[in-house]
């Protein structure tokens, strides 16, 4: 380990760091947005959309991030959609993350109970009135942990963004190795940057899961 | 429009882009193979009550958990030369890493679903006069297998998934084909690059929807 080195790369990975959580927030946000919607197609059983969504949800689920990567980014422009790599990892990821968000969604929508619907219905309630403040609070709840675990999930498939050559971790530690060949430090480093943005969010989410667990929301 | 699927179809190309799936199956396979009994076995150790093995455990656990798989490769198959001079061939690596991290999944269903069996059926398990083999054997096996075959078989999907990052460290797979036989055809059919590419992502869905299917299904049937 050469700490002369480290101390002259770290500027190198820090920017790394903050274009890869970049792109991940902008595709877990798609993410959500996707799932959000998705899952309510399917609760309401929107006609058309619904088959739509199904299949949506299939071919995201049972594909992987890097091979959608490669039909977005290299395929797609053939047709005429031509992204740039920072577009293209944030739809990839949203597309890939919308996916897992509406189960997370579905599976919280789902576990509510028919009768408190019934209830909020003869209480005289809009549609609209009981998702606002009988399904959706409950169903948030429900579906926190799941929605967390598909965070770091999604946080951690950013690692695959340098094979659409974008200026990620992966791809920063890959050149340095090629460059100086200081493979230990490198790697090191491109460790200690991954924890420093995946532990935090993995400790709130097994801190959210067990308060949750705690005061019993929804069971 | 040309979509460039008429690639897909000269010469041998079909069959080297199902070669190069084959590749990452034959890697996917024998890491789960692997990863199986390693798992079961280190799933019965996490419910062991000895703290330094379970807290041994929970750290490899949670370190493979924490860290992108594509990191996993690349400290192993970068860090390996480095470390003790090995040149690890690609294939070795991923099929290394993938087992470490197919252990590390399949250890932790085996601890949920072993731990999932409630106390009283060891009790009223003791109270028929049951040996502890015995219990283990007629009581506690055949449930935990029922929860654990359809998750396993998800993690199944969940590897063949994974294998296609082998490309980032230069196996040569499915992508890695499919680079080539667009390249080759650049001049011929420009537009390759979307007809071969949407191929390769339905060859995936091809191989990952039974499987995750078969996987729902059984979930529901044992419930």
């Amino acid at each position: 380990m050469n700490p002369d080195f480290i101390y002259k790369v770290l500027p190198l990975y820090k920017d790394a760091a903050v274009l890869t959580l970049q792109v991940g927030f902008i595709g877990i946000f798609l993410s959500v947005l996707i799932g959000l919607v998705c899952s309510l197609i399917r609760y309401y059983k929107v006609p058309f959309l619904t088959g739509a969504v199904a299949v949506y949800i299939e071919i995201s689920r049972n594909t992987p991030l890097i091979i959608q990567l490669f039909f977005f980014y290299y395929g797609l422009p053939k047709i005429g959609f031509k992204m740039n790599a920072f577009v293209c990892g944030a739809v990839g990821l949203g597309f890939l993350g919308g996916s897992y968000m509406a189960e997370a969604f579905r599976s919280g929508l789902e576990a509510i109970a028919k009768v408190q619907i019934e209830s909020a219905c003869s209480l005289g309630l809009s549609g609209l009135q009981t998702m606002r403040y009988i399904i959706f609070p409950q169903a948030f709840a429900l579906s926190f942990p799941a929605f967390m675990a598909n965070v770091i999930f999604l946080l951690k498939e950013t690692s695959v963004f340098s094979a659409i050559s974008l200026m990620d971790l992966m791809f920063t530690a890959k050149d340095l190795i090629g460059i100086y060949s200081k493979t230990a430090e490198s790697l090191f480093l491109l460790v200690v940057f991954y924890l420093i943005i995946l532990l935090p969010v993995s400790l709130l989410g097994s801190y959210v899961e067990r308060r949750l667990g705690r005061h019993g929301f929804g069971s | 429009m040309d979509l460039g699927l008429e690639v897909l179809f000269k010469g041998r190309n079909l069959i080297r882009l199902l070669g190069g799936l084959g590749m990452a199956l034959k890697i996917s396979l024998i890491a789960v193979l692997i990863s199986i009994p390693l798992g079961i076995l280190m799933g019965s150790f996490m419910t062991v009550k000895n703290r330094v093995v379970t807290l041994i455990l929970r750290f490899y656990l949670e370190f493979i958990r924490i860290m992108p798989q594509l990191v996993l490769l690349f400290l192993v198959f970068f860090g390996t030369t480095r470390a003790f001079g090995l040149n690890v061939s690609g294939e070795a690596a991923s099929i290394f890493v993938f087992a470490l991290w197919g252990t590390a999944e399949m250890g932790d269903l085996v601890r949920g679903a072993l731990q999932g069996i409630a106390a009283h059926q060891y009790e009223s398990a003791y109270a028929l006069g049951m040996t502890k083999a015995q219990t283990y054997f007629y009581i506690v096996f055949p449930q935990t297998v029922r929860r654990l075959i359809p998750l396993s078989i998800n993690l199944i999907t969940r590897m063949i998934k994974t294998t296609s990052l082998i490309v980032m460290i230069g196996v040569v797979e499915v992508l890695k084909v499919a680079q080539q036989i667009i390249e080759a055809n650049r001049t011929a059919s420009p537009n390759a690059a979307f007809g071969v590419y949407l191929f390769v992502l339905l060859m995936y869905f091809a191989a990952c929807f039974p499987i995750s299917r078969l996987a729902g299904y059984l979930e529901k049937k044992w419930r």
